[in-house]
């Protein structure tokens, strides 16, 4: 397990214990995180879970392969420099405490 | 209550209009009916991972089902609508309950094409995959048998012979055209689709006219080929197509043309009667469409939801879709109907390619396999307007990302 924290402008955050393996994209959507759809299921073709990382946790995670770094230019709302795929990082015991800040698109 | 919003059918289209009107606030009571029993959930894995047990079946739904009621959404899913009588802005329920609306929205979405009875459609064992309660009668078959013949080679005809093969399956797939694939793709993805699962020993049989579907005590037993040949099977799969579920739209009236016809903001004939999702056809490119996608029904469930709040908004999204099947990733950005040229990327790794449509010199589509890049700088490339030449995109060392920031 290990605990995630899902920062959305103007709404609560949301803290979930999240079991290992899973991917962020599903822990998210299995819980309705707003605007996190992941609607292609996790294979790189919608860019619908981007999430900015927390500038502190963003160095700890693995680095972003070339093709999540393609699709994180189909983002709805622009990428930053923390951005990922949520689909792309599988939650790890070495995750918790992890802080994730949630675009909101226009 | 004239401001009421009701919405038939609970898939895609309808789950994505929901989360879209309640987060713009409009506060406009909503109903939504749905003929299957359960709430919204999601039909791509059905012939995929849920139908290999790798896809736990509270992770298809696209929100928790008890979102809907408690987001103030008023659920009515297992009921069944026999009709519309625009007169009177009403529904009517097969019990005969009546629900009237202000503003209707149909998201029935598409029925999975039937052999008909007199090939041996209606034969115990011959399945069609389109409904959770379809993936849930074939999950359990697909254990038990040694061989299953699919008819058709389209995109769920090869994702379940992937599935069949993954599971250990004998798997044979018929196609009475040419290709596989012919309807949707050029020669080069069919060839590589084609390539694909005979590598993965499935046999396919193209150009191949089935005579009838045989059954023995009301059970399918057999396929007789026009050929005369005789292929042995306990287990069919009918993967030929969807039809657009247009029957309430023209019983009540509204026009229809190969789906329920929409404007740019997808109204129908009536006023008050909206449609989104794969029930619809629309004019794109001075062509009338109808797309059976994630993207359209999704997008255009959005955008409904914004026009009911009255945002002056039109449909404008590049159609995209996706299928995986073995350790294959397919990605299609674009339509290519109309095109006059495909080239060929080579990808970076074995197995990995695109194919790029272009008409008149104009980029139409992309599909990529195995190849997320091209399939992603080819979807940005569309949507902005830019057509880099063939030869450009045929040419391996000529870096995609380059060919977009030279146009930003």
């Amino acid at each position: 397990m290990a605990r995630i924290t899902w920062k959305i402008e103007n709404e609560d955050d949301v803290t979930l214990d999240v079991r290992e393996g899973l991917t962020l994209m599903e822990a998210a959507t299995d819980h309705d995180i707003p605007h996190i759809w992941g609607e292609c299921g996790g294979c790189l073709s919608c860019a619908t879970c981007h999430v900015f990382v927390d500038e502190k946790w963003f160095p700890l995670l693995d680095r972003i392969d070339d093709s999540e770094d393609t699709m994180l230019d189909m983002t709805d709302v622009e990428r930053a420099r923390t951005s990922r795929l949520s689909c792309q990082i599988k939650v790890t015991p070495e995750l918790d405490g992890l802080v994730l800040h949630v675009p909101v698109p226009d | 209550m004239s401001d009421r919003i009701v919405v038939v059918g609970a898939g895609q289209a309808a789950a994505s209009l929901a989360s879209r009107h309640i987060a713009t606030g409009a506060g406009h009571p909503m109903v939504l009916i749905g003929e299957e029993p359960v709430a919204p959930y999601q039909r791509p894995p059905l012939s995929k991972a849920y139908l290999l047990g790798k896809l736990d079946r509270e992770r298809l739904n696209i929100r928790q089902p008890s979102w809907f009621e408690e987001s103030g959404i008023t659920t009515m899913f297992g009921s069944r609508v026999e009709s519309i009588v625009p007169e009177r802005k009403q529904v009517v329920l097969s019990g005969g309950e009546t629900v009237p609306y202000g503003t209707l929205v149909l998201c029935t979405g598409s029925t999975a094409k039937r052999l008909p009875d007199s090939l041996g459609g209606t034969l115990e064992g011959v399945h069609t995959l389109r409904t959770l309660a379809d993936a849930d009668a074939l999950s359990p078959i697909l254990r038990q048998q040694e061989r299953i013949l699919i008819i058709g080679g389209g995109y769920i005809g090869l994702e379940v012979a992937a599935a069949a093969r993954m599971l250990g399956m004998e798997v044979v797939i018929l196609e009475v055209a040419e290709r596989i694939l012919q309807r949707v793709a050029s020669p080069v993805t069919s060839d590589f689709f084609r390539d694909l699962h005979t590598r993965h020993g499935v046999q396919i049989r193209e150009a191949t006219r089935l005579a009838r579907l045989v059954g023995s005590d009301n059970r399918v037993c057999a396929a007789e080929l026009e050929t005369g040949e005789r292929i042995e099977t306990g287990l069919v799969l009918v993967g030929i197509g969807n039809d657009p579920s247009t029957a309430l739209a023209e019983q009540a009236g509204i026009a229809c043309e190969n789906g329920v016809c929409v404007d740019a903001s997808c109204r129908t004939s009536d006023p008050a009667v909206l449609a989104a999702g794969d029930c619809t056809s629309f004019i794109r490119n001075g062509r009338r469409i109808r797309l059976e996608s994630v993207q359209n029904a999704s997008d255009q469930g959005d955008l409904v939801a914004r026009v009911m709040a009255g945002e002056n908004t039109e449909y404008s999204a590049l159609p995209w879709f996706w299928s995986e099947q073995y350790d294959c990733t397919l990605q299609i950005a674009g339509l290519n109907q109309g095109h006059d040229r495909v080239c060929i990327r080579p990808g970076q790794k074995e197995y990995s390619q695109s194919v790029w449509y272009y008409a008149g010199g104009t980029l139409l589509a992309v599909d990529a396999m195995n190849d997320v890049k091209s399939y992603a700088f080819g979807r940005r490339l569309i949507e902005m307007g830019i057509s880099p030449a063939p030869e450009q995109v045929a040419d391996p060392g000529i870096d995609l990302k380059a060919l977009v920031k030279a146009h930003l």
